[in-house]
């Protein structure tokens, strides 16, 4: 049985290697920002108070585009709707937990570490305390987070932009997903996604986001179906 | 005003972290269900992946031979044989790098 300590570093340890992708990433968010005329001020605050990665860019993207407020958080709302995927598949092991832990950990749920951390309680169902896995991949990627956008707003883009450092993003989730490619099922259940997103890419309201995981679950369902 | 829009997008966000934890138990979803859940992350990740590479800055699709595209064969090949995140980045990067920076310049 690991400690509650012992459990919190294991899950900075596993999300830490993401930290190569986000943290440039974060950079570039917090600079983009500050271009795109908002203040600073804005701009970092909403890295605390959203503190979801991509729909902060697409949030003042919006704005400085001329779409309305209501668009703009509509757009930050369905692009985080995945997170109620993660938050079923979570709530599982999460049950024990009083009701205010559940509040406060919910804070910190990103998708890296929503992925590391469902890797560790698949094999580690029977500890105790594995919500401090959890709640250490969430912490990290928080004050990574935190530390990146600030950088990115103080300094600008002092990251070269020719680099093209977003590339960084699709390899982390590559990283957290290539080892599945060895179950058919699961490369169906991919290609269904990825091919989905591409051709929902257009509708309103960055939908595609939520729409291809949707498609995807419904042909996992239908191969579940088919595996009995 | 632009403040106002952001608490409510993180309220909003905040919400979709919190409900399926707070406010689900584990026997309002069957067994059915919770294997289907089993996709989640092979159900959603690839809707990051395949615009992040397919797709450019201005919301149309890349050529065939970006360097992307090869940049993502390289990581996929490096994380399937060495189970490793920062192999898995950098492979990606460099090759995309080298690419971009030698062959096409």
């Amino acid at each position: 049985m690991l400690t509650k300590k012992q459990l919190f570093t294991r899950g900075m340890l596993d999300i830490s290697p993401h930290m190569l992708s986000v943290i440039p990433f974060g950079i570039i968010c917090g600079a983009i920002g500050v271009e795109l005329g908002f203040h600073p001020y804005l701009v970092y605050a909403m890295s605390f108070i959203i503190f979801g990665g991509a729909s902060q860019i697409v949030f003042l993207q919006l704005l400085s585009g001329g779409a309305s407020s209501l668009v703009a958080v509509a757009s930050v709302g369905i692009i985080n709707s995945r997170h109620l995927l993660y938050g079923a598949v979570l709530s599982e092991y999460l049950e024990k937990l009083s009701f205010i832990k559940k509040l406060f950990i919910s804070y910190v749920v990103v998708d890296q570490g929503f992925a590391e951390s469902n890797k560790f309680f698949k094999k580690n169902r029977s500890e105790e305390f594995l919500h401090y896995h959890l709640i250490g991949t969430g912490c990290t990627m928080w004050v990574c987070w935190q530390i990146a956008t600030l950088s990115g707003i103080v300094l600008g883009s002092f990251v070269p932009e020719e680099l093209g450092l977003k590339f960084a993003i699709p390899l982390t989730f590559i990283a957290i997903v290539v080892q599945d490619l060895k179950k058919l099922d699961h490369v169906i259940v991919m290609i269904t996604c990825g091919l989905s997103s591409l051709l929902f890419f257009d509708a309103p309201f960055k939908s595609y986001i939520i729409i291809s995981p949707v498609i995807a679950l419904f042909v996992a369902a239908l191969l579940l179906r088919l595996k009995k | 005003m632009t403040l106002t829009a952001i608490i409510f997008a993180g309220i909003l966000t905040y919400l979709t972290r919190m409900t399926m934890i707070a406010l689900i138990s584990r026997d309002m979803l069957g067994d059915k269900i919770k294997a289907v859940l089993e996709y989640v992350p092979s159900a959603v990740f690839p809707a990051i992946i395949f615009p992040g590479i397919f797709i450019n800055d201005f919301g149309t699709f890349i050529d065939m031979n970006d360097p992307k595209i090869f940049g993502a064969l390289v990581a996929v090949i490096v994380g399937y044989f060495s189970k490793n995140i920062i192999a898995t980045i950098s492979a990606g990067l460099v090759s995309y790098w080298f690419l971009i920076f030698v062959v096409f310049n």
